[in-house]
């Protein structure tokens, strides 16, 4: 058990084939992630960052073409059966989309959709139960009055609370890791904080992993203990979050760090605007 | 009646990527590609064919009528038996050299001439209802969608009563009531005065859009009038929506021409029209199917090509929106 | 809720009282002096004017049209004295040809007309939709393609084009049908269904093409939204992500378009009934029609804005019950 590392992602490949030829959208990935560690995957639109993430949750598009190895645990993922794939899926690596609101669907009420990967993994759950454990993730996530929010619909939520729901949704079974694509890119300032301590918080509290995918390099310096930079499918820079900052070695990656104007003030003013909130 | 403008609303909205960056939205599909991506398509080259060869007919009725020989308004009582009611003589409703589709039953007119002379009449009747449809719906949709406000207001609530009307049972209601001389003028004019919200809706939408781009901004910004933008920025955007809604809005006019002449409210007799000799088939169909089969075969083709067409047109533009 | 109900039937009544008096406008203007018809051949002038004040068509335009208004709520009398007839509310005026009020004309007539439209909506919902779904699952296979192709055609068949191939095919040729004979349905059931089964079938092929396509592209894009894909990273199988995420946000609009189109088929199928001689409403109005019975098709014509209106209304209110969005948006 502990010998492998939590994730463990080598060589790993996705291309599209159409009309108009192949493209690989990401070539020849790898890293490690550890258990309890937080990885931070950085890169521009367009560079596979999201792709990774969705190739690891195995939601690729038909047409889709995934070659080497991503292993939970040890165990590989890329030769299993999607039932199997199925069971791991919301169990022990879920999700946070980057858009909260068309993540959601519309007809039916946030504690539905929270409680419905609970009860899908887990059998002869009742309704009540699976009601309490909505209210509970919620209460986790600090949305206040869970038990009365329970019953909305996600269209009576802000941004933020939405992304809060979304967040709850992944909590509800303990997952093992949590994959947060852009979680904050569709949030105010303020807000965005908020929910990076979150993020924070439920990785300490959990013991969960955490890959954040970003574009933001501020975001990541919150969060991140380990740093993927990404271009054009291709891994860039690999390395601890304090030396890709401070020492960052590609051309790519200081262009990126020089288009975020004065780092540390965005950091030490998002850390500020983040406490006056509690 | 047309469905069809529910349908592209529906279909236009999917697909995708949500990450997509803003600027991704398309501009027009350049018409050479359109073209030779339609050139491949082997359906919308037959159905483009077909409805060829019904203008070709039509615009050559005199003279193909001259070939075979009968006019549209003779009668032929030689081609029919009076001992059996007026049923052609022969076989098939009377087919054979002298009557290339058969006779009609009772008066023994050339089922080809009237088909000749009837294609003329239902290709004038829906183009010419498209036309107005088209340029009444491209008007009022830029106005309102442009100008906005109260404008927008007025024509939009024109349009939901105009929509919310029983358009067909109405159109009836109308024809009925009004006197019989051109009728066919009548026909276009109360067929667009029903149509163009279709068209106008979406045009409004897509023109509210294009309004907030860089482009249409900066044509303001330079001093250009609000006519200028409109048809010389706005306008040549809007090309393949247009495109693609004409296309899909024949086949409804040519069957609503057709249908309507049928209930007998459209073209009057003795002026053939594909609908209304479907029509007069009614009471024959048992003894002389030949005599229905005609004119239903000719329109069933002609609406089928056009909604074919339309369909593929609309997969095109959508398609080369999508790579551009 | 109130508020918004209250909002709805206003502009409805707006809607239609706007269809009133269009409808009325154009009859006013373009139809043929009733009293001349009435007067007959043997007329006078005299005579004519006897009968215009009688029926009160020398008064203004507006004093017209107040009285037709009132006439469908507390219903009216028609002449004076001896002659005089009543037509009682909702009076949607008199037939002088046939001596009878609008009204009951059509009435009489409903029950034929809703059987066809019940029967050909149940077909063309279940067949619409099902081969929606069927060539959405399969999209880009032969299933898919050929669906697609025959849903063009299907939209492509004018009805009575349909109508008379069919009746040639199955009664005149094969002897699968019998000839449609007017028998109630306590006396013949199964004459009764053979009788309505053609009507049906020619009614629904069209919508159930157009629903076919619809329903397609709307699974299709209901597919690719973001909570289909949260509801896979969530694990559900399949057939739940299907069931729950899939289907329901695809098809809620079409119980916009449906009852939309069920409406307006209430209020009478005109070619369909003409052809296959039903007595419906359709039939009523097509035979006024020829016979230049102008009051039976103005009244034929308001009740299918009437129907349209309300179908329109009831949708909205269906709407409200089924998409959490509307129903707490007009709650606010």
């Amino acid at each position: 058990m502990t010998g492998h590392p939590l994730l463990r992602v080598r060589d790993l490949t996705v291309g599209f084939t159409t009309a108009a030829g192949h493209t690989d959208v990401v070539k020849h990935l790898a890293f490690d992630l550890p258990r309890g560690g937080a990885l931070g995957i950085v890169g521009e639109s367009g560079s596979g960052k999201s792709m990774t993430s969705i190739a690891i949750m195995g939601l690729l598009p038909k047409g889709a073409k995934r070659t080497g190895s991503i292993e939970l645990d040890g165990r590989e993922l890329t030769t299993l059966r999607e039932r199997e794939m199925q069971a791991i899926r919301g169990d022990r690596i879920a999700m946070v989309f980057q858009d909260p609101l068309s993540s959601l669907n519309p007809y039916y009420t946030v504690g539905t959709q929270i409680a419905e990967a609970y009860r899908s993994h887990r059998t002869g759950v009742t309704r009540r139960e699976a009601r309490n454990v909505a209210i509970e993730a919620m209460e986790r996530v600090h949305i206040r009055d869970a038990a009365r929010r329970v019953d909305h619909y996600p269209h009576q939520f802000s941004g933020g609370m939405r992304q809060r729901v979304m967040i709850a949704m992944t909590l509800s079974m303990e997952p093992d890791l949590i994959i947060a694509d852009e979680p904050t890119t569709a949030l105010d300032v303020t807000v965005q904080a908020q929910i990076l301590d979150l993020l924070a918080e439920i990785r300490r509290d959990t013991g969960a992993g955490l890959i954040l995918i970003t574009h933001d390099l501020a975001v990541v310096s919150e969060v991140a203990d380990q740093i993927v930079v990404m271009r054009e499918g291709d891994l860039v820079e690999q390395g601890t979050a304090e030396r890709v900052f401070c020492d960052p070695q590609a051309d790519y990656t200081r262009m990126l760090l020089d288009a975020v104007p004065r780092i540390d003030d965005e950091i030490g003013l998002l850390r500020t605007t983040s406490e006056e909130d509690r | 009646m047309t469905f069809t403008p529910t349908e592209l609303e529906a279909e236009g909205a999917a697909g995708g990527e949500a990450t997509g960056d803003p600027a991704s939205s398309s501009p027009p599909a350049s018409g050479r590609r359109l073209v030779r991506a339609f050139m491949r398509d082997r359906a919308a080259v037959a159905c483009a064919a077909y409805i060829l060869v019904v203008v070709l007919m039509a615009l050559t009725a005199p003279l193909q009528v001259l070939l075979s020989g009968y006019g549209p308004l003779e009668f032929d009582q030689s081609a029919v038996d009076p001992n059996l009611g007026g049923l052609p003589l022969g076989w098939g409703g009377g087919i054979g050299a002298d009557h290339w589709f058969g006779v009609e039953p009772g008066n023994g007119r050339d089922i080809f001439a009237r088909i000749v002379y009837g294609a003329r009449v239902s290709m004038t009747i829906a183009l010419l209802a498209t036309a107005l449809t088209s340029t009444l719906g491209v008007v009022f949709g830029l106005i309102a969608g442009y100008f906005g406000g109260r404008t927008d207001m007025v024509i939009s609530r024109i349009m939901e009563f105009l929509m919310a009307f029983p358009a067909l049972i109405f159109m009836i209601a109308v024809l009925s009531a009004l006197p019989a001389e051109n009728r066919q003028a009548l026909l276009v004019v109360v067929i667009s005065f029903f149509g163009w919200p279709y068209l106008a809706r979406i045009v409004r939408g897509q023109t509210m859009s294009l309004k907030q781009r860089e482009f249409v901004e900066s044509a303001k910004a330079s001093g250009a009038s609000s006519a200028q933008i409109i048809f010389k920025e706005i306008l040549p955007n809007l090309s393949s929506t247009i495109i693609v809604m004409t296309t899909l809005a024949v086949p409804g006019y040519v069957g609503t021409e057709a249908g309507l002449s049928f209930l007998g409210v459209g073209v009057v007799p003795p002026t053939p029209s594909w609908g209304q000799m479907i029509a007069s088939s009614v009471s024959w169909y048992a003894v002389d199917p030949a005599y229905f089969l005609f004119p239903g075969a000719f329109l069933f083709l002609l609406v089928l090509s056009f909604t074919v067409l339309g369909d593929r047109i609309k997969k095109i533009a959508e398609s080369g929106e999508a790579r551009s | 809720m109130i508020r918004f109900l209250a909002n709805r039937l206003l502009g409805m009544a707006v809607v239609l009282f706007l269809v009133c008096l269009f409808t009325y406008v154009i009859f006013f203007v373009l139809s043929p002096d009733p009293a001349v018809q009435i007067c007959g051949k043997n007329c006078t002038p005299e005579a004519i004017d006897q009968i215009r004040a009688n029926l009160g068509l020398d008064q203004p335009f507006w004093q017209q049209f107040w009285t037709f208004l009132s006439g469908l709520f507390v219903g009216r009398t028609y002449g004076t004295g001896a002659n005089a007839v009543e037509c009682v509310a909702p009076c949607l005026g008199y037939s002088f040809q046939s001596s009878q009020p609008v009204t009951g004309m059509i009435l009489q007539r409903l029950p034929v007309s809703a059987t066809v439209a019940i029967g050909a909506a149940v077909l063309w919902l279940l067949a619409g939709v099902s081969a929606g779904l069927v060539s959405a699952v399969r999209e880009g296979k032969f299933t898919d393609r050929f669906i697609t192709g025959l849903t063009l055609t299907g939209m492509s068949v004018p009805n009575y084009v349909l109508a008379l191939s069919l009746q040639f095919l199955l009664v005149v040729t094969l002897g699968w049908l019998p000839f449609p004979q007017a028998v109630p349905f306590s006396e013949d059931p199964l004459q009764w269904f053979m009788n309505f089964l053609m009507p049906w079938i020619v009614l629904s092929i069209g919508a159930a093409a157009v629903y076919t396509r619809l329903t397609r592209a709307n699974v299709i894009e209901t597919l690719q939204e973001n909570y289909v894909r949260t509801a896979r990273a969530k694990g559900l199988s399949p057939g739940l992500v299907w069931r729950r995420h899939a289907l329901r946000p695809a098809l809620t609009p079409i119980v916009t378009i449906f009852g939309m189109d069920f409406a307006g088929l209430l209020g009478g199928a005109l070619i369909t009934e003409t052809v296959f001689g039903l007595n419906g409403v359709g039939k009523l109005a097509a035979d006024s029609i020829t016979k230049n019975d102008q009051p039976v098709i103005m009244g034929v014509t308001l009740l299918a804005a009437f129907l349209v209106v309300v179908g329109n209304m009831v949708v909205d209110l269906l709407y409200t019950a089924i998409d959490p969005r509307v129903r707490v948006g007009s709650a606010a």
